[in-house]
């Protein structure tokens, strides 16, 4: 279905980015998956898919960091010629309740999740105005809608991303570009992982359908928001979330 | 039943005023996508839904019209157990039939209001109501209700529709939490303006407006309503419950 197309997408190597990298790539997409830290699970995920017989390139970059953002975006363009899907799933949590917070923890995470996406689609806008089409996918979450005890700067960061797609959306209709937000529910990866066993359980008792998602169930709303024939569809926000305060 | 390779082939769908417009749109691609179909539509709708049928390539037989007012419970109950009979089991429900009545507020007649509640409101849940037994039963369904943008955003001239609306979005989320644990989804598409005979019977100035008020600066197409639907009523959409899938150019966010 995506076949001569180019995706980049940030975090694409582990948890739910790596599902989406995984998805894009058996469709036929060349996929640019971006990392920051994790060299080891961004080796892995790259063999895994080659063995597979998928085309799949990994880029380190911090989204946070606009001079990285440019430089993976020139990358991507001088090596395969284009991009015309952006997903930007980087995504970190620093939690604690707001008496607890520091300036720092709220600064590092609205730094990556929110800013973040803002630079990595500056570092590629012009190409895609130029080539008159494009789609951007941003990852948000359940809890940019509804909050959560503990997640303050989270929160902020993901509704922040409403605003920016809806904003976004609204600058590009005219120009063949279409921006939506996928919103996840809780889903089985490392970030949930995280989260302490107890505290896990009360989260799943709280979710109608009473289980995790997985990432393949988010990945298949982001690959339909990509198709061409998506593009009736812009400033959206699409909830994958088992149910949980929809 | 047939291969579920695809997530929806063999499967037995209803498309309430599934004969034309948005839903003859997703019955073309239900069918298509190798779906048995039941169009259940007003008798005006059988024509339409044979015309449908020839528009086919092949996949002609997999769409059955049954004859029944989604307003009326009695008429809703009786399609369901025809289609019951006929097809042992219901996978998917899509409600799309619906009416306007449009007049301000100060000019609508209170039949005007409750003709639309009637069709656009309890409809869908009369609806719901005659399958949902059947889809608990077989611990799998897939329910999509065609709601509206104008339901988020309201629109002058239309209270009875955009209550109705509004009110179908309350319904959806009732029901995807009732049955959440049973196998069944509950989820509502709420289109913008799309190019359908409902659309066209607006006044050519209404129609301008709605196009230079849509971002993209179109209308939509039946078949990009039909396709969100699609998605939804795949098998691999189990983890979608209760969520509101815009479809409007970017007319409201
Ligand atoms: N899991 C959930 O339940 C859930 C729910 C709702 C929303 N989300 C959102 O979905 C997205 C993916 O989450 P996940 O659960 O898959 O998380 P994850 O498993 O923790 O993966 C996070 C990814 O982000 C990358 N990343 C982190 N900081 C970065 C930075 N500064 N620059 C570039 N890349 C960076 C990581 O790269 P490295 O491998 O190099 O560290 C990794 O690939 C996030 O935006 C998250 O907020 C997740
Ligand atoms: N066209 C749009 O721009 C638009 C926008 C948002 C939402 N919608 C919604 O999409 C749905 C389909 O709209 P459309 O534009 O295709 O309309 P349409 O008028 O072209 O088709 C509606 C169909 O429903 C049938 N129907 C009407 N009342 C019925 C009843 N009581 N019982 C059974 N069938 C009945 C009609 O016979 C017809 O086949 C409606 O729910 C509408 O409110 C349409």
């Amino acid at each position: 279905m995506f076949k001569g197309k180019v995706a980049l997408v940030t975090g694409g190597t582990r948890g739910i980015g790596a599902a989406i990298t995984t998805l894009l790539a058996t469709e036929g997409a060349h996929v640019a998956a971006g990392y920051s830290r994790g060299k080891e699970s961004a080796g892995m995920c790259q063999a895994k898919l080659a063995s597979m017989g998928a085309s799949v390139s990994v880029h380190q970059g911090r989204v946070d960091d606009p001079a990285d953002c440019a430089r993976v975006a020139q990358e991507v363009l001088d090596r395969f010629g284009r991009v015309d899907f952006l997903v930007n799933n980087a995504g970190i949590t620093m939690d604690k309740t707001v008496r607890k917070m520091t300036a720092e923890d709220w600064q590092t995470v609205l730094s990556v999740n929110l800013s973040g996406a803002f630079h990595m689609t500056k570092a590629l806008l012009e190409h895609m105005i130029e080539r008159g089409s494009g789609r951007i996918v941003n990852i948000s979450s359940v809890i940019g809608e509804t909050g959560n005890v503990g997640q303050a700067n989270y929160a902020a960061s993901k509704a922040g991303l409403f605003g920016f797609s809806k904003s976004l959306a609204l600058e590009m209709a005219q120009r063949g570009i279409t921006v939506n937000c996928v919103a996840p529910g809780f889903i089985g990866t490392e970030m949930v992982e995280a989260i302490p066993k107890a505290a896990l359980e009360k989260v799943i008792e709280k979710i109608p359908q009473r289980r995790l998602g997985r990432p393949e169930e988010v990945a298949r709303v982001v690959r339909f928001l990509l198709e061409d024939d998506s593009s009736y569809i812009t400033g959206a926000v699409y909830s994958v979330n088992g149910g949980l305060d929809m | 039943m047939n291969t579920l390779s695809n997530g929806i082939a063999g499967r037995v769908c209803i498309v309430t005023g599934g004969a034309r417009g948005i839903g003859g749109a997703i019955s073309t691609r239900l069918a298509n996508d190798g779906a048995i179909v039941a169009v259940i539509g007003l008798p005006a709708d059988r024509d339409r839904t044979e015309s449908l049928r020839a528009s086919l390539n092949g996949s002609a037989e997999n769409v059955v019209f049954y004859e029944g007012d989604v307003g009326e419970y009695e008429r809703c109950t009786k399609a369901i157990e025809a289609i019951l009979q006929e097809h042992g089991r219901i996978d998917c429900l899509v409600n799309n039939a619906g009416i306007t009545a449009d007049h301000t507020a100060r000019k609508m007649t209170i039949d005007e209001w409750n003709a639309v509640l009637q069709v656009n409101l309890s409809g869908p849940f009369f609806m719901i109501k005659a399958v949902l037994d059947a889809m608990v039963a077989q611990n799998y369904g897939r329910i999509v209700n065609i709601s509206s943008v104008v339901g988020l955003s309201g629109n002058v001239g239309q209270a009875n529709y955009a209550a109705a609306k509004a009110g179908l979005i309350g319904l959806t989320k009732t029901i995807a939490l009732e049955v959440a644990t049973k196998g069944v989804t509950c989820n509502a598409v709420a289109p913008g303006f799309i190019a359908t005979e409902m659309v066209a019977a607006m006044p050519p100035a209404a129609i301008e407006r709605a196009v230079a008020s849509t971002p993209v600066q179109r209308l939509g197409q039946p078949s990009e309503i039909a396709r969100t639907v699609r998605f939804l009523l795949d098998e691999e959409a189990g983890y979608i419950n209760g969520a509101v899938f815009n479809v409007n150019g970017g007319w409201y966010m």
